[in-house]
């Protein structure tokens, strides 16, 4: 097969990134002290010129495998890819300040950053079952070590540890079941396997999607694999943890669309059941331990884990609509996390980590501007109109009557009550009660830009503008998976 | 005047917006910008009834652009004779509250004003809206600025009181959500017409009509969901009360009106008895718990509870009365009755809370006990709160007379039994009301504080002046509302008696 200018034009967001990773570690290890000013800046310059020339060049219509099928290039993977580089750029800008205050603004953090997008881009293309866990992987590993970055604190390195060690066991589990499918029907290509999978399946089939379901399962934070969540989120640097609860998440979406919608469609029946159990045990475990979190960044988690329930019921409807579903949730949640990990960032200061939720007493009389923010987000994440995170659960709803899942639609309803109270107390906390009298001394320290503050009003404007016009986003979900 | 709905929804929630821009330092401008917002909303309303065409039932000074093109879901708006009166009154009961509130909320000025504007547009929303979606957004929408209403500015347990008010309405709402996509599905459309003209089996109705029984029933509030409304009306500031009881309980009883009868009319006529009981269980059962209050707000919210159950009463008695005298005519005093209820009762609690915060900003106190005698320092105060106590008892001449008799007078055709336990209530209602101003107006006075009162202020005068005269002129002449409702009750009637099976 030749190589032309046309056959590679899909893959430009990936070669630009590439390009720019080789760039910026270049000059972060030449630059020396002085590129810690510039690294930052480069890497947001590297992310735009990388968004403008996927849309010059990378914009395909048609669904057309590239690299002897390895890689597919369609739409989906367009638009994915392009909120990959934004919300990316976005967590990098909420957090400069944060990195700055605790001496751990490095170039390797942005790079890690960089190197986990490009993770993001070969999973969101992935044609074939080598490049999924060629991407999984890239993705993984660089998030490892962007957990454990913050090298002198005990809590990151234990939650790296824990990370590293039970996502090696999920990576492990995914291989196997490959393996079983590989030897099964002859193939790695995901297009050729969802040709040969018909019904009824072998024991074997189902075995090997057993333990990718496992997999899928683990790295979106599904119970009962969830373990990690709540200590990676609690325990990382929070920019960190900004950076693991958005961008990958869109890859994890791409993961279970490409591998179980699509690659084994033909074993839906089988487990569209295994996600069902799935779903409802992580809506039931995320909402109801969330309630009894004294931490905001533990609570986000286990809010991550009740959101994810809501992703999966998206692929138990097992229908294109479905997934659409699905993609429109994964793509609303993931703007309201921005945002309200965002706000902890911004909240914080130097040797003061605005985690716990008590450190948000008052915030309304300290700083309008973030309680604002941060209660619009939390009233979209409890699902409440004039905000978007009204919709996304409306869609779910309705995929689920569509498909006759009575039940589901009265465990979701009810559980979206459960779920609503722990983010009415955030509401409560910052609203309705008193600042602490003795707030502690500020030293001085590195305050957050206009700009940046402005991005995050912004963020919380988008979370509302979308809600009240929600007709283009999901016209353009429903698109992408048609 | 094309897109006068849009202006009533939005001008509210423009100024409001704009109030919170001006922010608390220049208050002085946002209360007038307030004032002057809700005063435009009130005068705009004039032309809204005159615009409308009372012979006519179908939904009228419609407003349709597309909006969701995907759901088919739509930006609709529409009045017909059972929405016109509510949107008059949401108008009209904002502007004492912003009076209200003039001088007495010193904490986060702007944004009080701006909760409620912002809240009276999405109000003015729910009752206009003619797509479900849309009817579904403004519903939810509104729990947010009365969630911060109560937790912001008010009393002492105001936290637990919203949370509760919060999760119940939306415990109720999301089922209610559940079955308007439920349908959706079935049917393909959000629009309310096509929603009431869907054809659903027994087995669908039963449980669409409970999912929304759930919905409205709470807002309502019905026995046995009623626990959150108390809590909330003690907690509220006078003005989130006000606006608690004149408007959003009307939500319920308007919802029964427009989603309940007509989207599942067999459901209706077989569960109609459960609703009937659990009405009749409100008038009697809460009207003895208002007996025993010792917190006169905390009376008024079980008075509240028991007066919104002759709306349940007059809404659910029409298939008795139907299927007793083959009248549709006697059908329909029912939901005259029921119809005239929401207004009236939405007049004279919000009068009576007004009236607990004349008190409560001088003595700062809601106990009946801390109070006695007031009429010999404040005459005038107790001349209007005797008045509205007598409507609230429903004193022939007032408003309250009018939907109570009518509501008894309907369910006479029911059932015998049915009107002589609603009519309990005018022993019940007599005794918890008079009794209140026995121990709170009249008798000497009782200590110091009491003889410290200042009579009311021209604010107050002025406020209140306003809705006694409304309360007399419905009670006195309720004629022009009646006329304006009778097409659309008719047709209500019609739909709730047919088949959909």
């Amino acid at each position: 097969m030749v190589l032309t200018w046309s056959s590679v034009a899909a893959a430009v967001p990936e070669i630009s990134l590439t390009a720019a990773i080789c760039l910026i570690l270049l000059v972060d290890v030449f630059a020396g002290e002085r590129g810690r000013r510039v690294t930052p800046t480069l890497t947001l310059l590297a992310l735009a010129v990388g968004a403008a020339l996927t849309v010059r060049y990378g914009h395909v219509t048609e669904r057309a495998p590239l690299f002897a099928g390895m890689y597919v290039a369609d739409e989906l993977g367009f638009v994915l890819k392009l909120a990959g580089f934004l919300l990316v750029a976005v967590a990098l800008l909420y957090s400069r300040t944060y990195l700055e205050n605790r001496s751990i603004l490095r170039g390797e953090y942005y790079v890690l950053a960089l190197t986990a997008l490009l993770g993001i881009f070969v999973l969101v293309s992935a044609g074939s079952l080598l490049t999924v866990y060629l991407g999984v992987e890239l993705l993984a590993l660089s998030v490892y070590a962007m957990v454990a970055f913050d090298r002198d604190s005990g809590v990151s390195a234990e939650s790296a540890m824990k990370y590293f060690v039970l996502g090696a066991i999920a990576s492990g589990a995914l291989l196997y079941g490959m393996s079983l499918i590989y030897g099964l029907t002859g193939t790695l290509d995901l297009a050729e396997i969802a040709a040969r999978l018909r019904a009824p399946n072998t024991a074997g089939v189902i075995l090997g999607l057993t333990f990718i379901v496992v997999a899928v399962a683990f790295k979106l934070g599904a119970v009962p694999f969830h373990m990690w969540l709540p200590d990676v989120y609690e325990g990382a640097p929070t920019s960190v943890t900004l950076f693991i609860g958005t961008a990958p998440k869109i890859a994890y979406f791409a993961l279970a669309l490409r591998l179980l919608a699509q690659g084994l469609a033909g074993t839906a029946s089988e487990w569209v059941q295994m996600l069902a159990a799935l779903a409802v045990l992580t809506l039931v475990v995320g909402n109801v331990v969330a309630i009894v979190q004294s931490n905001l960044k533990r609570m986000l988690a286990y809010s991550t884990i009740a959101n994810v329930g809501f992703i999966v019921l998206g692929f138990v409807a097992g229908t294109p609509d479905g997934y659409a579903a699905a993609l429109y949730y994964t793509l609303v949640y993931v703007l309201v996390a921005l945002g309200s990990f965002g706000v902890i960032l911004l909240s914080s200061a130097k040797g003061f980590e605005a985690d716990l939720l008590d450190d948000y007493r008052g915030l309304h009389q300290r700083d309008p501007l973030l309680a604002l923010a941060m209660m619009m987000l939390m009233f979209s994440t409890a699902g409440v109109p004039p905000f978007v995170g009204f919709w996304a659960k409306l869609r779910i709803f309705q995929v689920l009557w569509e498909t006759n899942h009575l039940w589901l639609v009265v465990i979701a309803a009810g559980m979206s009550v459960v779920g609503a109270y722990y983010y009415l107390r955030v509401v409560k906390l910052m609203y309705f009660d008193e600042p602490p009298t003795a707030l502690p001394a500020a030293p001085p320290a590195a305050r957050p830009a206009a700009g940046v503050r402005l991005a995050l009003g912004l963020n919380a404007a988008a979370v509302l503008l979308l809600g009240v016009l929600p007709g283009p986003l999901l016209d353009l979900c429903a698109r992408l998976i048609h | 005047m094309h897109g006068l709905l849009s202006m009533l929804i939005w001008l509210p929630v423009g100024a409001g917006l704009g109030v919170l821009l001006l922010g608390d330092r220049n208050i002085l401008a946002g209360r007038w910008l307030a004032l002057l917002a809700s005063l435009a909303t009130l005068a705009l309303t004039v032309p809204l009834w005159a615009a409308f065409d009372a012979g006519s039932a179908v939904p009228q000074l419609t407003e349709r652009l597309p909006w969701i093109p995907r759901f088919d879901a739509w930006y609709a708006l529409g009045v017909d004779g059972i929405s016109l009166p509510l949107i008059v009154l949401t108008a009209f009961m904002t502007v004492p509250v912003v009076i209200a509130g003039w001088t007495v909320i010193e904490t986060r000025p702007a944004e009080y004003y701006a909760a409620f504007l912002i809240m009276e547009g999405l109000m003015i929303g729910v009752f206009s809206a003619t797509d479900a979606l849309l009817f579904y957004f403004f519903w939810e929408a509104m729990l947010i600025p009365m969630f911060l209403i109560i937790g912001i500015w008010g009393g002492p347990r105001r936290v637990y009181a919203t949370i509760k008010f919060f999760l119940y309405t939306f415990l109720g709402s999301v089922f209610m959500l559940a079955a308007l996509i439920y349908m959706y599905v079935k049917g393909g459309s959000y629009s309310i017409a096509s929603l009431q003209t869907l054809p659903l089996s027994l087995v669908e109705q039963r449980w669409i009509f409970l999912a929304l029984l759930l919905a409205f029933a709470v807002k309502v509030p019905m026995f046995p969901v009623h626990t959150w409304l108390p809590d909330a009306h003690v907690e509220a500031p006078t003005g989130g009360s006000v606006i608690l009881a004149a408007i959003m309980l009307k939500m319920g009883g308007y919802g029964f009106l427009r989603f309940s009868l007509p989207i599942a009319p067999d459901a209706s006529r077989e569960l109609d008895l459960l609703v009937i009981a659990l009405s009749l269980i409100a008038v009697i059962y809460i009207g003895f718990v208002a007996l025993v209050q010792q917190d006169m707000k905390k009376l008024i919210a079980y008075s509240s509870i028991a007066h919104m159950g002759f709306v349940t009463l007059g809404a659910f008695v029409v298939y008795e009365i139907v299927r007793n005298t083959h009248s549709l005519r006697g059908a329909g005093l029912g939901l005259d009755g029921a119809m005239v209820q929401m207004i009236s009762h939405g007049l004279i609690s919000g009068a009576l809370f007004l009236c607990v915060g004349v008190l409560y900003d001088r003595i700062h106190s809601r106990q009946i006990a801390d109070y006695g005698g007031v009429v010999n320092t404040m005459p005038v105060f107790a001349s209007f709160m005797v008045l509205f106590a007598l409507a609230n008892t429903g004193l022939p001449g007032t408003s309250g007379f009018v939907g109570e008799f009518l509501v008894i007078l309907a369910s006479f055709n029911a059932s015998f039994w049915y009107s002589a336990l609603a009519a309990v209530t005018l022993v019940l209602g007599a005794a918890y009301t008079l009794w209140l101003v026995k121990r709170v107006i009249f008798g000497p006075v009782t200590s110091p504080r009491v003889a410290a009162l200042e009579d009311l202020n021209g604010r107050e005068f002025v406020v209140l002046s306003a809705l006694a005269l409304a309360v007399l002129v419905v009670g006195v002449w309720p004629a022009p509302l009646l006329k304006v409702m009778q097409p659309s009750i008719h047709h209500l009637v019609a739909q709730a008696i047919a088949t959909k099976i």
